[in-house]
């Protein structure tokens, strides 16, 4: 990596920080003074083994979660009084996140995602639906609109929660674990519009995973948490450095790909 | 000419009262099974029998104790729920069982089971007297003022209350919100079809939507035709054939169940 790289990046505002983060559960710490900024224009990958804390410092950075020690900020502003939620499009793990029976239109999952920004007790507004159907339509499910969401196959589904999150054209875009359940094909077309999103808007990715494979050559940066950050940097270093090595055990390392 | 069912004032207040709650128990009924908090209903609906018992005891409105019970039971309920803990359906048990105990013992107060009691127990023709019918609209039309307002907030927690939470939304104050909807809907619903059906117009309704429809716009529109159907229905065969009318009422809801559950896939929304 060239020196005017890293100078770039350093000089991009920084859209997520974490400083000194600690978390509880019960008696058991799962984080231990992690520092992590995500920078604007980052394609952030999140890696560690499984009880990482990955997904709990997703939750912290979202909010959901109060850590014990240390701070967060989004967009340069302590979490307690961040109010620019419509900033910030989250794609939760879809077999946690839903009910696939629930009674609603992918079009009605979609316009949710605008119910924090048009703001309390008000109704939504043309232009809310508008937005709502150019957010499916960056999905590639504007056909879709009218069909009740648990009759869609699971990457549809993803594509509308996808939708849901970008109904507000947000700049930060937050995924846990969005390829789990999704056959391959999906998967491709669903790095394609992280891609898309990222070049083209300037969406700021930040993405959970355990697949290290494909989110190593799909990043830009590498974490790699596992209690404590082990490594933070562009994927390569990780590979070099041996990084990845220190973070899984031998059985379940897996080769980088490399193009 | 009116038909017969309509010439009297007390099937006339029966009817009117029963549309009100009907579409009321519809509507919440939906967001309720949807946020899988049935039970919760079965729940607030015992404790309200205890506010019946220590109105009748105390010999003021009895509805008026079942709404004040109902609420603070909304209250115990849902901070039970906001602390999370694992046996969250055990602690529903415990005010449903404790509610209907301080019912009993309440009752045996007050000299034993009165007349009165059994029209709050099951439910009677006879019951809406003008001042029920009167709260009934009043308190149907603050419920479905105040889901119209938030519409869109209880649709986003009822879908995914993490999401919501993401957006900024106050959820915890949604939700106090919703489960005070849900005491206002027993207390008014108590009155038709009585305290130990109550539950079951709740979410019998929402039930047999989610067989018909495919939005969620058309599932409450659906959840308020079956209860129409259901509660007049029961009503004017409980009329003629001089039925009970709130056991009627919640067999033709089972009836509709069944019903939606046995159409073929083809012909549903």
């Amino acid at each position: 990596m060239s020196l005017s790289a890293l100078t770039d990046r350093a000089l991009r505002p920084p859209v997520a920080e974490v400083e000194h983060v600690c978390v509880d559960y019960g008696r058991e710490r799962v984080l231990d003074r992690v520092s992590l900024t995500v920078r604007a224009g980052d394609v952030l990958g999140l890696i560690g083994p499984n009880g990482s804390g990955k997904t709990t410092l997703l939750r912290v950075l979202l909010g959901l979660v109060r850590p014990q020690c240390g701070h967060v900020r989004l967009f340069g502003q302590e979490l307690r009084a961040f109010a620019g939620w419509h900033r910030v499009g989250y794609v939760p793990q879809k077999a946690v996140a839903f009910e696939a029976r629930f009674p609603a239109t992918a079009l009605e999952v979609v316009l949710s995602g605008r119910c924090g920004r048009r703001g309390l007790g008000r109704r939504f507004r043309p232009e809310d639906v508008a937005a709502a159907r150019r957010a499916l339509a960056t999905v590639g499910m504007q056909a879709y609109a009218a069909h009740p969401v648990g009759r869609l196959s699971a990457g549809q589904q993803q594509r509308v929660f996808i939708a849901r999150a970008l109904a507000t054209e947000p700049d930060l875009l937050v995924l846990d674990e969005p390829t789990v359940g999704v056959d391959v094909e999906a998967q491709e077309q669903f790095y394609g519009l992280l891609r898309r999103l990222n070049e083209e808007r300037g969406t700021t990715i930040l993405l959970v995973s355990h697949d290290i494979g494909v989110v190593a050559r799909e990043v830009t940066q590498l974490a790699c948490l596992n209690r404590t950050l082990v490594f933070h940097g562009p994927p390569e270093e990780a590979l070099r450095s041996g990084a990845l090595a220190r973070l899984y055990r031998p059985e379940s390392w897996v080769v980088a790909h490399t193009h | 000419m009116l038909p017969e069912v309509l010439q009297y004032g007390f099937m006339q207040r029966a009817l009117l009262a029963g549309a009100m709650v009907g579409t009321v128990a519809a509507v919440v009924g939906v967001f309720l099974v949807l946020r899988r908090l049935s039970l919760i209903a079965d729940t607030l609906s015992h404790v309200a029998l205890a506010g019946i018992a220590a109105a009748l005891l105390a010999g003021i409105y009895p509805v008026a104790g079942a709404l004040g019970a109902a609420v603070l039971g909304a209250l115990g309920v849902e901070r039970l729920r906001s602390r999370g803990g694992v046996f969250g359906e055990a602690a529903l048990a415990v005010f449903l069982s404790g509610g209907f105990a301080l019912a009993v013992v309440l009752l045996g107060l007050a000299d034993g089971f009165t007349v009165d009691l059994f029209a709050y127990l099951f439910g009677a023709l006879t019951a809406v007297q003008p001042l029920d019918l009167w709260v009934i609209l009043g308190l149907g039309v603050l419920v479905l003022g105040t889901v119209a307002a938030f519409y869109k907030e209880l649709f986003t927690i009822t879908f995914d209350e993490e999401a919501a939470r993401v957006q900024g939304l106050p959820v915890d104050a949604l939700n106090l919100l919703f489960t005070g909807l849900v005491a206002l809907v027993i207390g008014v619903t108590m009155r038709i079809v009585g305290i130990l059906l109550t539950s079951a117009l709740i979410v019998l309704p929402a039930l047999t939507a989610f067989r018909l429809a495919r939005s969620f716009r058309r599932t409450l529109a659906a959840a308020v035709a079956v209860a129409w159907l259901a509660v007049v229905g029961g009503m004017v065969a409980a009329f003629y054939l001089d039925l009970a009318a709130g056991g009627t009422i919640v067999l033709l809801a089972i009836g509709c169940f069944g019903a939606a559950t046995l159409l073929p896939a083809r012909l549903r929304g």
